[in-house]
């Protein structure tokens, strides 16, 4: 493939030589059409995967099938109904209360996620730490079990027949933990995303500590700042970028929760089909076919996550040019 | 991750007594984030008779026969997937690659009409949610007679927003223009001076960008569920979620699904512990100084 454009067709029959040596030979790509040429597979692939579904989804969210004509005569048709999906939408219980319970697992996940990751980071980065590379490593792991498969494993260890910590706690005397129960579920599930989110995050903000120069620390601690001050004064303000990007991520993964709820679901029976809003909207588009509904719900969700990531920026942003100052 | 050329504060202090609570801190994290992959294991071993009914840290005797009731269930569905994972995750990881770095070649060097839109669009669809996209991708897809079919996963994963940006990050930081000046001025072609300047010095970006797709992929979800109906293109996420849905009618499928969990997780761990220190994570944590 790599071969294909340099060896064009229309070049002298002449036999080449080696292909370096090879005398003048016209460009093969005029440098102004270039970057289309390099971008075009992206640019094409994006807007096949991308603009045009999401123009899609778009669409058909301001659309609705109707039953017009009334008795069996009546055909189904499908009629233009500007903003009432969106409308049914805010207005459906399910689904708000699908947001509600998300919110409560976004609260628990996202700050455990973040605050764990540059804790563990900071430690790794200390200079009293010992064990750093096992510690690393061992964090790291979670990162390549897949989530729905980290779901199945945390699922087994929180069903009361094979939980190891319920084990514990009967043999107590202090019953099983409600693990897989309404109000346990939360913590539950944060704790399996909260599991396999560490890791990966605990890295990217520790290659950003390794990037802080030594001097800055040095003087920190000649000044006679403690560790515990260099890492909250020093480290953590100059690794802002990073632990905006993470946070900004970490937002974004909590909000599309699906498959370990989805996972969880044949464990209890406190798991609805309609438990996290993403499974209400995969069942109003594949099992109710209400296609209208679920498009119109997710651009719901879809705006609403932007705006919150981006709110969330502005905020980070600010605090952080305040803190530089 | 040693390949970072950050000095390092080299040599470490003797250990002060009282202080070890760092280390401590960081050891329960190790132990809270291997624990459920050791009671997998443990729980792979066991016959489905002693899932239920013993210590469930105590390993079990059944897991010779564990392991050939997963490989002969359903005439070897199991292997089908992982080799579908395989399929989805390297080919995929590897045109995604491909495709990231010619793009964020093209937006790092060249200045050109529509650049910074094209950019700006990515980063953008960076926010959307998977789901927003996979059911009106099923649509499309259906009309186009793939949905179902191995391409309906492949193609939509071989695009990554983020995958772009990271390479453009890197190729800002790693190609000089000079250098592309001079090879133009020696008559190179544009084509000519990207195989055999550009590519070769964005390798290790590259090789970054390919293990975040290669693990994303393995382990996305969703798109495959929404995509799929066919049991012999399922990847092994989706086809252990439908182990354990059919596990819920007959706990005697519990013993499959985790030793499948089990399985499923050496030859990723393996891999990326292994690939660790060609990661160029600075690229992600904004530390590219080039």
């Amino acid at each position: 493939m790599t071969h294909a454009m340099t060896d064009r067709a229309d070049l002298p029959v002449a036999p080449a030589p080696t292909d370096d040596r090879r005398p003048r030979r016209r460009p093969s790509l005029r440098p102004r059409l270039a970057p289309y040429l390099f971008s075009a597979p992206a640019m094409l692939l994006y807007v096949a995967f991308t603009v045009i579904p999401l123009g899609y989804a778009l669409g058909s969210s301001f659309f609705a099938q109707r039953l017009t004509g009334g008795g069996i005569l009546g055909t189904r048709r499908t009629v233009f109904v500007w903003f009432e999906n969106y409308a049914d939408v805010l207005t459906n219980a399910t689904l708000v209360a699908g947001l509600g319970r998300l919110a409560i697992y976004g609260i628990i996940a996202v700050p455990l996620t973040l605050g764990l990751a540059l804790l563990f980071a900071l430690l790794l980065d200390a200079s009293g730490t010992r064990l750093k590379r096992f510690g690393r490593t061992a964090i790291f792991v979670p990162y390549a079990v897949p989530g729905v498969v980290a779901a199945l494993m945390w699922g087994f260890m929180y069903l009361p027949a094979t939980s190891p910590f319920s084990y514990v706690t009967r043999s107590l005397g202090l019953g099983t933990i409600p693990f897989l129960e309404p109000d346990g579920l939360y913590g539950s599930i944060a704790n399996i995303t909260i599991w396999g989110g560490i890791g990966f995050n605990m890295l990217v903000i520790y290659t950003a500590l390794r990037s802080i120069p030594n001097e800055l620390v040095e003087a920190a601690r000649i000044d006679g700042a403690s560790e515990i001050q260099v890492a909250l004064r020093i480290k953590v303000p100059l690794v802002g970028p990073a632990l905006i990007l993470t946070s900004i991520f970490a937002l974004l993964g909590a909000l599309q929760l699906y498959g370990e709820p989805a996972m969880l679901m044949p464990l209890t029976n406190s798991i609805s089909t309609t438990w996290a809003p993403l499974m209400t909207i995969y069942r109003d588009a594949f099992v109710l076919d209400n296609l209208s509904s679920a498009a119109a719900a997710s651009m719901v969700l879809a705006i609403g996550t932007a705006a919150f990531s981006l709110a969330v920026l502005a905020v980070v942003r600010r605090v952080s040019r305040r803190g530089m100052a | 991750m040693t390949t970072t050329t950050v000095p390092r504060r080299t040599g470490q202090p003797p250990l002060q007594r009282g202080k070890v609570a760092p280390t401590v801190i960081l050891l329960i994290g190790a132990i809270y984030c291997l624990i459920p992959v050791a009671w997998v294991f443990v729980a792979a071993s066991k016959a489905p008779g002693e899932l239920f009914n013993s210590f469930t840290f105590a390993p079990g005797s059944g897991l010779l026969e564990n392991l050939g009731d997963l490989f002969s269930h359903n005439d070897g569905a199991y292997g089908t997937w992982a080799l579908n994972s395989l399929l989805y995750a390297g080919l995929g990881g590897v045109l995604s690659t491909l495709v990231s770095a010619a793009a964020g070649y093209a937006l790092a060097k060249y200045d050109f009409a529509g650049g910074r839109i094209f950019f700006g669009a990515l980063l953008a669809g960076l926010l959307i949610p998977g789901i927003t996209l996979a059911v009106p991708q099923y649509l499309l897809l259906s009309d186009l007679q793939l949905a179902g079919t191995r391409w309906s996963v492949l193609l939509p994963s071989i695009i990554s927003p983020f995958g772009i940006y990271l390479c453009k990050v890197f190729a800002e930081g790693s190609i000089a223009q000079e250098a592309l000046e001079a090879a133009r001025i020696d008559g190179a072609g544009e084509w000519r001076i990207f195989q055999s300047i550009v590519l070769p010095l964005m390798v290790p970006g590259m090789v970054t960008v390919f293990l975040l797709q290669f693990v994303g992929i393995w382990n996305n979800f969703l798109l495959p569920y929404i995509m799929l109906a066919d049991q012999t293109t399922f990847p092994l996420t989706v086809g252990l979620s439908s182990l354990l849905n059919q596990g819920s009618g007959s706990p005697a499928l519990y013993s499959l699904a985790i030793t499948g969990a089990a399985v499923a997780i050496i030859p990723l761990i393996a891999l990326v512990l292994f690939l660790q220190r060609f990661w160029r994570l600075d690229l992600i944590s904004g530390g590219v100084k080039g």
